[in-house]
């Protein structure tokens, strides 16, 4: 009889499968993301490489020496005071002083609760305040985070229809335009409460988080705000993360330096990502809960690999739940956590997580 | 998920050189190896070295760079990172604040 190794599948539940069935499901995930992203494939070295890590006998596993790489984080302390993460009475100051102090974090990030840039504008001079006290208490790149998060313009919530809205009674142009309207005017909140914050908070910069969750509009907003900011503060540090792997094309034409942003995989938005001034890319691979751990880790590894190989920028590829391979589960195990840092990093050639 | 993320594959912050890898991440767009190879040659260590607890501890307090655990000899926050803008030949955003508001040339 085969001997079973303990795996898990996307959604993290634990199964056992055979080296032959790891091997099966690393090659299909590999083809998932070579037929999706039009990326390469892994080599046959990699293949085994990657099956290594995921039969891995051992809970944990780890890097070599001297292939340890650069952690920043999103939602800055968000997950460890508030209700939906640990729910550990601390307050803001205290949490960003734990990541750098408890959690050995490489980059810290100050975030206020509700993490989008629209209800952080009428906060900006206390974002501004808690951001200086804490630049005066703290040693690590510290930056401000939150997302565009665009979906907050659209009508209930902001000014503009919601496209989704118009589209169901095929006013596609009208759609179109509100979707532009509200691209432009969260470019503007973006870029007056970042200017704030590196002249009022000294903040050593800006990481925009999931770009792109409200669709092509919502990533092509955040480009022309890190293009803006970048020609303002040539020495701020900005961070760009995705919210999904592909931009979805809500709108459909809108480009950025004559690229189409909609349908793009993580290989070709970081071009875009670099042509803004970003400093740092952070790709995301979504997980698939239906498939298994080395289905989707395969996958996510190829899809990463080929934004790196193509990359002159840092690559922080997102590891959390529900990504990078990571199993959709909000306390993801550790076994798969290990195996997928791994992997990316020695294999997909990441600078960082 | 921070801890195990660090364990198995993090620099791991001031316990060792990852800040200031990351700082040249940032401040200069270098990819991993390059930041640890500029970063090594101010320190004047081995790339390698860079994440080892026991040799940064050291080098950290010899260039007042702050150390994890709590020194009164060692500079903390805003005084350890205009050391650190000595050692990695930076201009640090919240340094140039402080000095601006408080007339320190």
């Amino acid at each position: 009889m085969a001997t079973e190794y303990i795996t898990r599948m996307g959604d993290g539940r634990k199964v056992t499968m055979t080296k032959e069935e790891i091997r099966a499901d690393i090659e299909t995930g590999i083809g998932e993301a070579v037929d999706a992203a039009e990326v390469p494939e892994l080599s046959g070295d990699e293949i085994d490489h990657l099956l290594e890590i995921v039969a891995s006998k051992e809970k944990l596993v780890t890097v070599e020496h001297g292939k340890e790489v650069v952690l920043s984080l999103d939602g800055g302390s968000i997950s460890i005071e508030s209700e939906h993460g640990s729910g550990i009475p601390c307050g803001r100051i205290n949490g960003v002083v734990m990541e750098e102090r408890a959690y050995c974090l490489d980059v810290l990030e100050l975030a206020h609760m509700d993490y989008s840039y629209k209800p952080v504008k009428p906060l900006t001079a206390v974002e501004c305040q808690t951001m200086r006290q804490l630049q005066e208490i703290t040693t690590t790149p510290l930056l401000y985070g939150a997302m565009p998060n665009m979906g907050l313009y659209y009508t209930p919530d902001g000014p503009y229809e919601n496209p989704g809205d118009l589209m169901k009674a095929f006013k596609i142009q009208e759609a179109q335009d509100s979707i532009e309207k509200s691209a432009e005017h969260l470019t503007r909140d973006m870029i007056w409460i970042l200017q704030k914050m590196m002249k009022n908070g000294g903040a050593d910069g800006a990481n925009f988080d999931t770009m792109a969750a409200a669709g092509d509009g919502d990533f092509y907003s955040a480009l022309n705000a890190i293009e803006a900011l970048r020609k303002e503060y040539p020495e701020m540090y900005i961070e760009a993360g995705m919210a999904s792997e592909t931009v979805l094309g809500i709108h459909g034409e809108l480009k950025y330096d004559g690229v189409n942003v909609a349908g793009l995989w993580p290989h070709k938005q970081v071009e875009l990502v670099e042509k803004a001034g970003a400093n740092v890319f952070g790709p995301v691979c979504n997980t698939n809960t239906t498939y298994s751990f080395a289905w989707n880790l395969a996958r996510a590894v190829t899809v990463v690999k080929a934004c790196s190989e193509n990359a002159t920028i840092p690559i922080h590829v997102n590891m959390g739940n529900g990504v990078g391979g990571i199993p959709m589960f909000e306390v993801p195990s550790t076994d798969t956590i290990s195996r997928a840092d791994k992997a990316m990093i020695e294999i997909a050639n990441v600078d960082g997580i | 998920m921070y801890g195990v993320h660090s364990a198995v594959a993090g620099m791991n912050g001031m316990r060792t050189a990852g800040d200031l890898v990351a700082r040249m991440q940032f401040a200069k767009s270098m990819r991993l190896p390059e930041a640890k190879e500029y970063v090594a040659q101010k320190l004047n260590v081995d790339a390698m070295d860079l994440a080892d607890e026991c040799m940064m501890r050291e080098v950290r307090e010899d260039l007042g760079l702050c150390t994890m655990t709590e020194n009164i000899a060692t500079p903390r926050g805003i005084a350890s990172k205009m050391n650190i803008e000595k050692v990695l030949d930076l201009k640090i955003n919240s340094c140039e604040l402080f000095r601006n508001l408080s007339s320190i040339v």
